[in-house]
Parts: structure tokens; C-alpha cells; sequence
């Protein structure tokens, strides 16, 4: 990402609690709020007519308090919810989290392909490898922050800053 | 609690759609003996058993070019089949680009079986839609879809449960099978590579499946 965008992105953000967004370089990015870090949100591209995509990150807090991320919305897409996978028998079953996901004080919220992600609903354009598609995540203490993620190639299985992810 | 529609293989009253018409002759006063024997069947033939289980068998269904595409158009070549639906963003892409980093792994034999991925999703997924889906992968997928008879067969043959599950709003999403079926070049069942088993394991079996005879 240019240094423009995220210059862009970071005018964006106007109440107090939001981020302050660094970048050490055009592929690893990662945002803070409030004692939270959010690192590498990444999506996989989708194809002409897919109407839904995955979304994964995690959230660091650094805090002595917990947080919940309660909400995600994203202007590329019609709903963004929150979802669980769990493998049970063999059979894959995805569903809604209802009342957001814990980030413990101290932990680390991971959403990653087999496990909690968030689902871009209602896609009003597909997403294309290379591209950022913003989003604003939503924080039931540290408020809200505007972060990308970053598309990658379907056959992504992790964020591809980390260089030994899926290789 | 979301609302399941199910439509689990192998129920009772699939029988009767069974292809080995042979057993027709028995249906008028028998019908629900023969379904309740054959979902019997069904479960003895689940892959944890370590005798040959008769999964697979023979099919009809839609290739993203609007063909039509039977069990015979793989005849001679062993393959690797997973059924899912595009709006899945985990699981299917998750194994498909296994499947796609596993052949490139393999070298040369890596395009000495195919990988098929069958939609589930009769009601959204045309067959344009798969191929767009499956040419996201950058290796040649055969994406096939069918009528909801046509889906519900080859579900039967390979064991493979799918449920529709409402979401507020209106939508559904699918649970499914997310094991990958790995066929031999004579179309008989050979492994399962699991959706958490390491890559080692799932590309010792892909080796020793091209090897078969």
C-alpha cells in the first residue's frame, strides 16, 4: 500500500480512539487501538459472481482489560458477520458468532482459515488479488478502527507476511 | 438455532433411487424394507472401515462448459474428489489450494490425477459459476455441478452429508463433508485425506495413489 493511502486512511479516522497506522513496508501492515493490535488482515481473492468472502487477522491485546470485537463492516460488502467453523465428524459446519469474539487481556484473538473468520456478505464487486478492501472493525471497549485487508490468492492458507505460511 | 434441512446420504428414503434397478422388482410391497436396507448399507460402508468400502460409483452431472460429464470421463486416470459450494470462504478454498500446492509439489506426477469439486449448492452454484471458482487455483480443477437428483446421487455414492442452514436475514450457508476422496484410475475408493491432517500424510497418499496399478 502507498504511503498515500495510508496517509488517506489514517485522515480517515477522526475520534480519539482510533488507530495510528504503521507500516514498515508495503507488504506487512498492521494496526493499533487502544492497546490492541491488529495484524495482517488478509482476504482471498473470489471470482466473478462469488457473492461472499473470507476475512482473517489477528487482534493482540496488550491491555489489562479485555475487549470484545463485537462488529465489522466494510463498504465492498452488503453484511460482514462474524463466523465460527468447527469440524464435527468430518462434516464442516460454519456459523454466525452471536455476541462478538473475546480478546482477553493479554491474548490473542486469531481469526485463520479453520477457525473463527469474518464473512464479507453481499459483495458488491469481486475481490481481486493485490487489492485492499477496507474495513472498520469494531471494538466493545477500544471503539473503532479502520483497517484493509489485504487480497491474496485463493490459494492462500495464511497471511502472506509470513514467509512460511502454507509453503 | 438456525433451522437444518437435511439431506444426509444414505437415508431411507433414497433407495428407491438406488441405480441398481434390479431391486425395482421387489419395491411395491418392500419399498421401505429396501430403504431401511440400504441406509444400512450405507453406514457399513463408511471409510473408517478397514474392508473394501464401495464408495464412488457412477454419475451424471454438469461440467462448467455446460457438458454433460459421467464417472467415464475420468475412467483411466486415478483422482482426488471434494465437494463444497462457491460461497464457502473456508474449507473449500482452504483444500483446493492444498490440493493445487500438493501437486506442485509433486512434480512431474502431479498432473497424473485430477481433483474434482462437486457443488452442493444446487441452488446457487451454475456450472459458469464453477469454472470461474476453480480457475482461481491456477491448476486445471474439473468444477461440476448437477440437478438437485444429480448432486443427491453422487452424495450417496461417496457418503457425503450436506445440510442447508438458514441465516438471519434469509441466506444459508451449507454444513458439509470436507474430507478429500482419493479414487484410483479404475474409479474404486482408495484413501480419504482429512481436512487437519498434515500435508506429509495427504502427499504420501497422493504419491502412492499415482503409483497404483
Amino acid at each position: 500500500m502507498s504511503s498515500t493511502r495510508f496517509a488517506a486512511l489514517y485522515a480517515a479516522c477522526l475520534t480519539p480512539l482510533c488507530a495510528i497506522v504503521f507500516a514498515s513496508d508495503a507488504i506487512a501492515h498492521s494496526y493499533q487501538v487502544s492497546g490492541l493490535a491488529i495484524g495482517h488482515p488478509w482476504s482471498r481473492e473470489t471470482a466473478p459472481g462469488q457473492s461472499v468472502g473470507g476475512g482473517f487477522l489477528t487482534v493482540t491485546n496488550r491491555g489489562k482489560t479485555d475487549d470484545r470485537l463485537i462488529a465489522v463492516t466494510s463498504p465492498v460488502a452488503a453484511q460482514v458477520q462474524l463466523h465460527t467453523m468447527t469440524m464435527d465428524g468430518g462434516v464442516m459446519r460454519m456459523r454466525e458468532v452471536t455476541g462478538g469474539l473475546a480478546v482477553p487481556a493479554g491474548g490473542t484473538l486469531e481469526l485463520k482459515p479453520g477457525g473463527y473468520h469474518i464473512m464479507f456478505i453481499g459483495l458488491k464487486k469481486s475481490l481481486k488479488a493485490g487489492e485492499r478492501v477496507p474495513a472498520t472493525l469494531t471494538f466493545q471497549r477500544a471503539g473503532t478502527v479502520q483497517v484493509a485487508f489485504a487480497v491474496q490468492p485463493a490459494t492462500s492458507t495464511g497471511p502472506m507476511e509470513m514467509p512460511h505460511a502454507g509453503h | 438455532m438456525p433451522d437444518i434441512e437435511e439431506s444426509k446420504a444414505g437415508q431411507a428414503s433414497a433407495g428407491a433411487r438406488w441405480p441398481w434397478r434390479a431391486g425395482l422388482v421387489l419395491l411395491a410391497a418392500a419399498a421401505g424394507f429396501t430403504g431401511l436396507a440400504l441406509g444400512i448399507n450405507h453406514f457399513a460402508q463408511a471409510p473408517s472401515q478397514d474392508r473394501q468400502p464401495a464408495i464412488g460409483g457412477p454419475f451424471t452431472l454438469t461440467a462448467p462448459d455446460g457438458k454433460t460429464v459421467t464417472e467415464q470421463a475420468l475412467a483411466g486416470k486415478p483422482f482426488a474428489i471434494f465437494f463444497g459450494f462457491t460461497r464457502c470462504p473456508d474449507v473449500c478454498p482452504t483444500s483446493l489450494a492444498r490440493m493445487a500446492r500438493l501437486r506442485e509439489k509433486l512434480g512431474a506426477d502431479g498432473l497424473k490425477f485430477a481433483i474434482v469439486f462437486v457443488s452442493v449448492d444446487v441452488g446457487r452454484d451454475k456450472p459458469a459459476d464453477l469454472g470461474r471458482y476453480v480457475g482461481l487455483f491456477g491448476t486445471p480443477i474439473l468444477g461440476l455441478t448437477g440437478t438437485q437428483a444429480q448432486i443427491d446421487a453422487i452424495k450417496r455414492g461417496y457418503g457425503v452429508y450436506s445440510a442447508k442452514v438458514s441465516q438471519p436475514g434469509g441466506d444459508y450457508t451449507i454444513d458439509h463433508t470436507a474430507a478429500i476422496y482419493l479414487m484410483d484410475r479404475h474409479g474404486q475408493f482408495a484413501n480419504l485425506i482429512t481436512y487437519d491432517e498434515p500435508d506429509d500424510s495427504a502427499l504420501a497418499k497422493l504419491k502412492a495413489l499415482i503409483a497404483q496399478a
